[in-house]
């Protein structure tokens, strides 16, 4: 028992070593290019993980995930870019040195926002199941995009399917996530700085996530996914507690949001959707639905593919035909559909499932 | 002996049908009181009232000497009522272990940030859930089957893992929904042993079965329905000799 307690600690150092100075090798080998994916995968992770809290836990089929993360997205769009102060003269007047909102600050609107969010969803669906509730939150999140698409005019609010800029870089604890930081031996460049940051935000969500799943609240869901019915007969308030996993689940999404409007600089409608929801969901599907390692592996792995098609397929096309027959984009779509068509066929509960999961 | 259950005047109509009609039923504590009745007389309807799943048309509700208005599963179960189902509903991909701790839900508070931050009296908590629900699968027999998965486990296990979950929410009125259905001689013996003992232990036992042999030798009393409506109330051996019930089942002597 002892050995097994003291594997493990050795084999969590060796992987916490390993992702520390992971960024120091993707950058050696492939540049800041790569390192900026990996930034972008461990975004996908914390929406991944939150999504899970909704469709792998509580069961309740989610179309319309990316909407939440729009909503923390453009929150901190909003209120950390010169957009609101260009656009309404009053709120000029009220902050003449523009609008930057510190960036935790931003966070937990941004969750709190996101959470009401999904709480506004979820009380009209909370009889709905499986299909019905995956057309009406599909639904919601088209309707949060075209909002934000239109919302140019009458008054210029969200600026439309031009987008809004020139949004604040992260700052935090006086340290900015926008330049290299010096350490004095060495040169932290900024994609590595966020890559830390990013990856404590994940550790921290796949920590709230396995609290929540090992406790009395996780049990709750997922009895209620399994059978509601028989969950209301064990005195679970099955509406509070739908509620709750909508709740939890678009938090996660709104402060994924921030961090993304933050890290990329720009927003606009064109990242939120319907295809974005269809990938998160498939990161959660193709990892191992319900089991947090392999939603992240899942998140990993999907946030990684697209971009190694795009390295591997046109050189590979140009080399074999002289040409290229099948553009990366097409490409990726197509193995997109076949690998979730394999996974589906062979693996249905995922790549890395719970042990002792049956596949009937 | 004081009346734990009393349930008068209910009636429940699905459009035109009077499911049931001026039904009324007590149970006294520390009994195992049985509902019988042939296919379709509105057995489960009844459960299913008194448990909060259906709303009655009409019907007083009183349980451990206050009124009460089943609306809501969850609040019944509360209230210290809980039941098994006929077509048994388990968790399936949870584990027996996690099935009955589940149970423990409706008498535990751990709220959502206790869960996040666990802190020691969350730990406790958890601990108190976990030893409980040992203690419960041991009670009924599945000690060895913690670790399984519910919708792996044969028929017998499954019905009296249902018990241990039902058990787990700390009721004072055990309702089962024909719990022998579908097992075979030894299990039913086992059964009976199990719910003599839960008696013994302090429980009130609410029965629906349609196992004769196990109805008439452990129920204190027996309420017989037919098509809605009461035919026969009384001891095993009233209810047996009673014509209507006779009736009932057999049909008109020539």
């Amino acid at each position: 028992m002892l050995n097994f307690i003291s594997q493990r600690r050795m084999f969590l150092w060796l992987a916490m070593l390993s992702l520390l100075i992971l960024p120091w090798c993707v950058g050696s080998v492939g540049g800041n290019y790569w390192v900026r994916v990996l930034d972008f995968a461990l975004l996908y992770v914390i929406l991944a993980l939150g999504l899970n809290v909704v469709v792998g836990f509580a069961g309740l089929l989610d179309l319309g995930f990316i909407a939440f993360y729009a909503l923390g997205a453009y929150t901190f769009a909003l209120l950390a870019s010169p957009h609101l102060t260009q656009s309404f003269a009053a709120i000029a007047v009220l902050f003449p040195e523009g609008l930057h909102s510190l960036i935790w600050l931003a966070c937990l609107i941004g969750a709190v926002l996101a959470a009401t969010f999904g709480v506004i969803l979820g009380v009209p669906t909370l009889k709905l199941r499986g299909d019905y509730l995956a057309i009406v939150t599909l639904g919601f999140g088209e309707i949060i995009r075209i909002f934000l698409n239109n919302l140019d005019r009458p008054m210029n609010l969200t600026n439309g399917p031009k987008g809004i800029r020139a949004i604040d870089s992260i700052e935090l604890f006086g340290i900015s996530f926008a330049k290299s930081l010096d350490l004095g031996f060495i040169q932290v460049p900024a994609l590595y700085l966020i890559f830390y940051l990013f990856l404590v935000l994940a550790c921290i969500a796949t920590v709230i996530c396995m609290r929540l799943q090992n406790s009395r609240i996780g049990r709750a869901w997922v009895a209620i996914r399994e059978d509601e019915i028989a969950a209301q007969a064990m005195g679970i308030n099955t509406r509070n507690l739908k509620l709750l996993a909508f709740a939890i689940g678009a938090s996660f999404a709104g402060v994924a949001g921030v961090l993304f409007a933050s890290f990329q600089g720009f927003v606009s409608p064109e990242s939120f959707t319907l295809w974005e929801s269809i990938v998160v969901l498939a990161m959660v599907v193709l990892g191992g639905i319900g089991h947090i390692p392999g939603v992240i592996l899942g998140a990993v792995l999907l946030a990684i593919f697209p971009e190694v098609l795009r390295g591997v397929v046109q050189p590979l096309q140009n080399a074999l035909f002289g040409h290229v027959l099948v553009d990366a984009e097409i490409m990726r779509q197509l193995i997109y559909g076949l690998a979730l068509i394999l996974i589906m066929l062979y693996r249905p509960k995922g790549i890395w499932q719970k042990r002792g999961a049956s596949t009937s | 002996m004081s009346v734990l259950l009393d349930v008068t005047n209910v009636s429940k109509f699905f459009g035109g049908v009077h499911a049931l009609d001026n039904v009324g039923l007590r149970v006294p504590s520390g009994s195992i009181v049985g509902l019988i009745g042939p296919n379709g007389a509105g057995k489960t309807t009844f459960f299913n009232l008194i448990t909060g799943l259906y709303s009655a048309n009409s019907g007083l509700f009183q349980f451990n000497g206050q009124f009460y208005s089943p609306h809501s599963v969850a609040q019944v179960t509360q209230a210290g009522i809980a039941r098994t189902f006929q077509n048994i509903r388990l968790f399936g991909a949870m584990t027996a272990l996690e099935n009955v701790m589940v149970g423990c839900h409706c008498r535990s508070h751990t709220g959502v940030i206790g869960a996040i931050l666990r802190g020691r009296q969350v730990r406790q908590e958890e601990r108190a859930i976990r030893e409980k629900s040992f203690a419960l699968l041991r009670y009924v027999g599945l000690g060895d089957f913690a670790d399984h998965t519910a919708i792996n486990l044969s028929y017998g296990h499954q019905r009296r893992l249902e018990i241990a979950r039902a058990l787990a929410t700390d009721p004072l009125l055990l309702a089962l929904d024909e719990p022998a259905a579908g097992m075979n001689a030894t299990e039913k013996l086992a059964l009976r042993e199990l719910l003599l003992q839960i008696r013994v232990d302090g429980k009130t036992i609410l029965l629906i079965e349609h196992d004769v042999s196990l109805v008439m030798g452990i129920c204190d009393s027996l309420t017989v329905l037919d098509y809605g409506k009461t035919i026969a109330v009384g001891s095993p051996t009233e209810v047996r000799n009673s014509p209507a019930v006779i009736k009932a089942y057999l049909g008109n002597s020539p």
